[in-house]
């Protein structure tokens, strides 16, 4: 009988169509199952790494953030999902909230990241650094006429400043970094400031907007920082002159200011990971010193484990003071944030 | 003959078996459109409250305005195509014939990160007027790609094709006599087309541009791209800002029920008239020959579609892949073979669930077929992210039971056996796209005299054997026609993938977006060119077929 039922589950388990790719299947080799809202480009060589250094095998699925966390919500106990890497504070805390992370607990992790850039009880942990600046056009704006980011919604640069839109998570969580110190009501009052500002509608990426400023479409505009070093490492020389005329603005570096607004990339382990261990040693492989160093320079992002050097395009724009904000605060507020904007007709 | 006594030629057995199994079908298929309109009836109402108050207005104004668009741009596109190659002749007409296909092979996201590239401020032509000009950003008018008028021009360049193809269709079926007539009545060329082949191609025409709107509707790509708030903005918006899927899909719900409304009303104006071809057809079709300023105005409104759907914005793609793309981590084949399986099987599928649905439309009129029918055909309109979460939806909850049922009766350990496989694509695909196919199918049966049903059936033929014997020959051009739409729109389908597809597992669309998405446009190119490269060779067998197709001209 035992056996008669053995059987038919193996053949069961081979007729259905996710039969032989089902993580049971796996169950007894080593292999991680990543779920990764980071682009292919920009984690499957971190993969094929450690793959190299461990020998342990990777699945890899790409999709963007809220579609992957929707699908790991749904599969629940049953996903194979080991690791979910995804951009952005506000997304891992919402994938925590959603109940997809577990708690890790590492002793190697906990040294090596700040205390602000990873979930208190281990749910998930940050990987790589990108702050969230101010650009001026050397040849209009002079260095120090703007220096916090409370400055952009002066009415002195009405029509002379370009971001993008407000659906976009990297302004939602600088507007929720605000929100942790302002408040509702004042961040309001700037984001209404700051949209009669626009010298247009927001349209596309940080980079066209980078781009718009540099062809004199604005004066300022508002990107992160691996947007702009990868204008200045380009190969192509239009990049580099757009870099050029270009300088970055690092805000809110004055006595008693809060710095400037970073985010991260990060990861967490899922909550039904059948490979959490290995899952575990993945992250740890990607805060080891080389990782991190290969880490943020493909995508020209800062570290967040101390004194590994950053790439060469980020060196040349000098050191700031960043933000210490907790950083699930971003998840905590990214509701208001998104209202907000809208109230504030930000589009 | 009358539907009723065509209804009565199938015996009523095996009426009512395939009536049913129709039924059941066309449900499964609307699964996921069903799980999605039944959100309305959860979740909270915050966040639509807040999204009345501030930005919903703009949003259903700004996808109304859209849509006219479109609307409009498609027919001034593709209705006058159609007319010049299907009833004139002019130098370059056989080209243009096929030609104007082209532009369905682009994905519209892919065409508005071209034009973008090209025109916009930091872009070489306006990069060119400042240095010639010595003028600043500003200081002289330049066509702003990134705006409505913008999205409404780039969708309409790559969605014309869709109604010059059923248009054109229409117009090659009406048989030549209707110019004649128009003739003997004393009018010109231009009075038989605007009095009688336009009101007589009219349902062909507006099932082209019913499919093109609901393309629209679910368009996120580009008016994401372009900075405008439409009513997919703000299913997005609930979905991604507020992290509430049951809002997003209460959204959709919304679009589909307007949608619904849309096709109710085209269905009803198209109920009283419905023709099937009489007599031979058109055994001798001559077309109309134009010469000078009429040969030039058919040669320019040939043209226009043609180079700025498709020229144009290749040759920038093929300048970006040759000259400037980064090649490196590209695994072509694998990612080619990945999106043609795939789009290969989904065409099949969708194109032999249309022609069983088709069919038991054609002999039942029971209201279950009707309505179910119906439904299925809807998800077209819907954006594939929220078709995705309505398949994952069900899947997870089959797949768990199924895991319940293995471990209580068999101790086993089940992984899921749905979700995340190849499968769940499929049936989003099929869920999106048989719209598509069903419209094309049925439009091919409605031109098939019922008469030959009734011969076929008195020989003593099955009801599928008819479908496969009669129907599908009589129709070649129709079902080829719907297998290669589906084809080249799963090719270019993104989202749903993205969501849905398994480990390890990428197609071209997928990449081209990945970095599109990390603004590496120029690096996306050569992804980008290659769906166009695979889905330009169906297409130009879908017009070689519709050479062939035609009977004798000239």
């Amino acid at each position: 009988m035992k056996r008669m039922r053995t059987a038919l589950a193996l053949l069961i388990s081979c007729a259905l169509p996710g039969g032989a790719a089902t993580p049971s299947a796996l169950a007894d080799d080593a292999v991680v199952n990543v779920y990764s809202a980071r682009k292919e480009a920009l984690i499957l060589p971190a993969l094929e790494r450690f793959r190299e250094a461990t020998g342990i095998d990777f699945n890899l699925v790409t999709g963007k953030a809220d579609g992957l966390l929707k699908r790991l919500e749904l599969e629940g106990g049953a996903s194979p999902a080991d690791l979910f890497i995804t951009v952005d504070a506000g997304r891992l805390e919402r994938a925590k909230r959603a109940g997809v992370l577990r708690a890790v607990k590492s002793e190697v992790l906990e040294a090596a990241i700040p205390e602000n850039l990873r979930d208190a009880d281990g749910h998930w942990f940050g990987l790589s650094q990108r702050a969230r600046v101010a650009f001026r056009v050397r040849d209009r704006v002079d260095a120090g006429e703007v220096s916090r980011y409370e400055d952009l919604a002066d009415p002195r640069w009405k029509g002379r400043i370009c971001v993008r839109s407000s659906d976009n998570i990297y302004n939602q969580s600088l507007v929720a970094s605000m929100i942790a110190t302002l408040g509702v009501a004042e961040t309001e009052s700037w984001a209404r400031g700051l949209t009669a500002n626009f010298a247009r509608p927001p349209v596309g990426g940080d980079t066209d907007q980078l781009r718009a400023a540099a062809a004199g479409v604005c004066d300022l505009a508002i990107a992160n920082t691996y947007y702009f070093g990868r204008l200045l490492a380009s190969r192509r020389d239009e990049d580099r002159e757009t870099a050029a005329r270009l300088a970055v603005v690092w805000p809110n570096q004055g006595e008693g200011e809060r710095g400037v607004h970073v985010n991260v990339s990060g990861a967490g382990v899922t909550a039904h990971a059948e490979h959490a261990d290995d899952a575990v040693r993945l992250l740890e492989f990607l805060t080891a010193r080389d990782s991190q160093a290969w880490y943020a320079e493909v995508n020209n992002e800062y570290p967040v484990v101390a004194d590994v050097p950053v790439s060469g395009a980020l060196e040349s724009l000098g050191g700031f003071r960043a933000d210490a904000l907790d950083l699930t605060e971003l998840g905590e507020n990214n509701r208001r944030a998104v209202e907000l904007m809208d109230r504030a007709g930000w589009r | 003959m009358s539907r009723a006594s065509l209804t009565a030629a199938v015996r009523p057995s095996s009426s009512a078996w395939l009536a049913a199994g129709a039924s059941l079908i066309a449900l499964g298929v609307a699964l996921p459109v069903l799980t999605v309109a039944a959100s309305v009836f959860s979740g909270e109402v915050e966040v639509w409250n807040h999204l009345r108050r501030t930005v919903l207005a703009d949003y259903v104004t700004n996808s109304f305005i859209l849509m006219l668009g479109v609307g409009l741009g498609v027919l001034l596109l593709g209705v006058p195509a159609a007319w010049f190659t299907g009833v004139c002749e002019f130098p370059g007409r056989a080209v243009f014939e096929w030609a104007l296909l082209l532009p369905l092979a682009f994905p519209a996201y892919i065409i508005a990160y071209t034009y973008t590239g090209v025109l916009d401020y930091a872009g070489p032509v306006q990069g060119m007027i400042r240095r010639l000009t010595g003028l600043g950003v500003g200081e002289y008018w330049f066509f702003p790609v990134r705006s409505m008028a913008g999205a409404i021009l780039m969708l309409a360049l790559v969605l014309y094709p869709y109604v010059y193809l059923m248009a054109r269709a229409a117009f090659l079926e009406q048989s030549t006599s209707v110019l004649e007539v128009s003739r003997t009545f004393g009018y010109g060329v231009r009075a038989a087309f605007f009095r009688l082949a336009i009101p007589l191609a009219r349902p062909a025409i507006v099932t082209g541009l019913s499919l093109a709107l609901m393309e629209t509707l679910a368009d996120y790509g580009v008016v994401q791209y372009f900075g405008l708030g439409t009513f997919t903005t703000g299913i997005f918006k609930a979905f991604h800002g507020f992290g509430d899927a049951a809002a997003a899909a209460q959204l959709s719900a919304a679009l589909l029920a307007f949608v619904a409304l849309l096709l109710f009303m085209e269905r009803q104006s198209r109920r009283r008239a419905r023709y099937h071809a009489t007599g031979p057809r058109a055994a001798h079709r001559r077309r109309v020959r134009l010469r000078g300023a009429r040969a030039a105005w058919a040669w320019i409104g040939c043209l226009v579609p043609v180079l700025f759907g498709f020229i144009v914005p290749a040759l920038v793609l093929a300048k970006w892949t040759l000259f400037d793309a980064d090649l490196s981590g590209s695994s072509f084949p694998i990612l080619v073979w990945h999106s043609f399986s795939l789009a290969f099987a989904t065409a099949v599928v969708a194109v032999v669930l249309a022609l069983l649905l088709g069919y038991a439309r054609r002999v039942s009129d029971a209201p279950a077929v009707r309505l179910s029918v119906g439904v299925s055909g809807l998800g077209y309109a819907v954006p594939g992210a929220v078709i995705a979460v309505g398949v994952i939806i069900p899947l997870a909850w089959l797949d768990h039971r199924i895991i319940d049922l293995a471990r209580a009766l068999l101790d086993l350990d089940l992984g899921l056996t749905f979700s995340g496989t190849l499968f769940a694509l499929l049936f989003a695909y099929t869920a999106r796209f048989l719209a598509v196919s069903l419209g094309a199918v049925q439009s091919g049966l409605d031109k098939i005299g019922p008469s030959l049903d009734d011969a076929a059936r008195s020989l003593g033929h099955r009801a599928l054997t008819v479908v496969g014997r009669v129907h599908v020959p009589l129709m070649r051009a129709s079902v080829l026609t719907a297998v290669l739409i589906v084809f080249v729109d799963v090719l270019k389908e993104l989202p749903a993938t993205l969501i849905l597809r398994p480990f390890n597992f990428n197609t071209l669309a997928v990449r081209a977006y990945e970095l599109a998405s990390d603004e590496r446009l120029i690096d996306a190119a050569p992804a980008s060119l290659m769906i166009v490269l695979v889905g330009l060779a169906p297409v130009i067998l879908l017009s070689r077929s519709m050479a062939g197709d035609r009977p004798a001209c000239d």
